[in-house]
């Protein structure tokens, strides 16, 4: 029950900002503080969430093939693989890094 | 030749738009097999990518969950990464110029792939073409793939076995890498990444993002101030 609201909330929060977007006056949003605001705001949680879900098993910090598997993604992001390479990149790794006992 | 144009460009934003669209639909097989092995069901990982649809902020709902967060805070983190929708709507309101019946379909389309492929089109028709065949392919493929990640997840038993647990976080990687473009960015990336790790362990689950966060006002507040002190010492306008 719990993820079924935590579902719509989502769901509904996600679709009227996107809504809110196309129907708000142009010059609403367009004050530089706030435009700035909305470019970082994604660059800080995105960050956060990299790290969180590479670094982490539960509550407590570990540093496992995970690890090895986001390097693998960043090596090719840095070489401007595609979208699918990037991500395809981190699994395998991840996989041969946890296969060979890391 | 008008015409001979406009198809040659046709088939361009076809490209762009069905290149970017078979992309990201296939991660969303990633999503389906992270969100099973989160403990949702398949109705509920479907739902998330017909309902939701905006991919880093599913990912996010899920590993709140799984991180035994509470529900509200879990869709807060969710939210405020899809607060970005807002200003990408609010350029393609300008550039596609919609008629405001289609407004709230068009909507659930506004995100981070579709408003690139549009915003790098030429004019207008253009736009709206890469909008939509992105729009369609992506929500067509992404719904798709999802339902078959989360259906054979247990088919494919262990996902930490397979390296899966890794899609998620690779992801993230590849929607912020592009963001990096200048030191206020990254010095923001840089606090949040410590804020987000230094709090993981002391606070409730699903908190520690939303701290995290704070390093965007954070560092604007202290850019502002910078500023506003050379602008003292020189006494002059920037």
């Amino acid at each position: 029950m719990t993820i079924w609201i935590a579902i719509a909330a989502t769901a509904v929060g996600c679709y009227l900002v996107k809504l809110a977007g196309l129907l708000v006056p142009a010059g609403a949003l367009e004050r530089p503080l706030v435009q700035r605001l909305a470019v970082l705001l994604p660059v800080a949680l995105l960050a956060a969430l990299t790290a969180q879900q590479t670094f982490s098993a539960g509550q407590s910090l570990v540093l496992d093939a995970r690890g090895a598997g986001l390097l693998a993604a960043a090596l090719a992001l840095v070489l401007r693989a595609p979208f699918l390479v990037v991500v395809g990149a981190a699994v395998a790794v991840t996989a041969g890094v946890r296969a060979l006992g890391g | 030749m008008a015409g001979q144009d406009s198809a040659g460009q046709d088939s361009a934003v076809l490209r762009d738009a069905l290149g970017v669209g078979v992309a990201v639909g296939l991660s969303g097989f990633a999503f389906g097999v992270t969100a099973a092995g989160s403990g949702l069901s398949v109705l509920q990982i479907c739902a998330l990518s017909l309902l939701v649809f905006t991919g880093a902020s599913q990912f996010a709902l899920v590993g709140a969950i799984a991180a035994g967060g509470n529900p509200l805070t879990a869709a807060a983190g969710a939210f405020f990464l899809g607060v970005r929708n807002a200003f990408y709507g609010l350029r393609l309101s300008q550039l596609l110029a919609l008629p405001r019946a289609l407004r709230p379909l068009a909507a659930h389309w506004v995100i981070d792939e579709t408003t690139a492929v549009a915003l790098a089109q030429p004019n207008r028709r253009a736009a709206r073409l890469g909008f939509t065949v992105t729009g369609l392919t992506l929500y067509v493929l992404w719904n798709l793939t999802t339902f078959l990640g989360a259906a054979g997840a247990e088919a494919i038993g262990d996902t930490r076995a397979w390296g899966l647990n890794a899609a998620s976080p690779a992801v993230f990687l590849a929607l912020l890498a592009p963001m990096l473009r200048s030191t206020t960015e990254r010095v923001t990336a840089g606090l949040a990444v410590v804020l987000g790790l230094g709090f993981l362990p002391v606070l409730p689950a699903g908190v520690p993002v939303l701290v995290a966060a704070l390093a965007a006002p954070a560092v604007l507040w202290l850019k502002g101030r910078r500023i506003g002190d050379r602008e003292r010492t020189k006494g002059e306008d920037r």
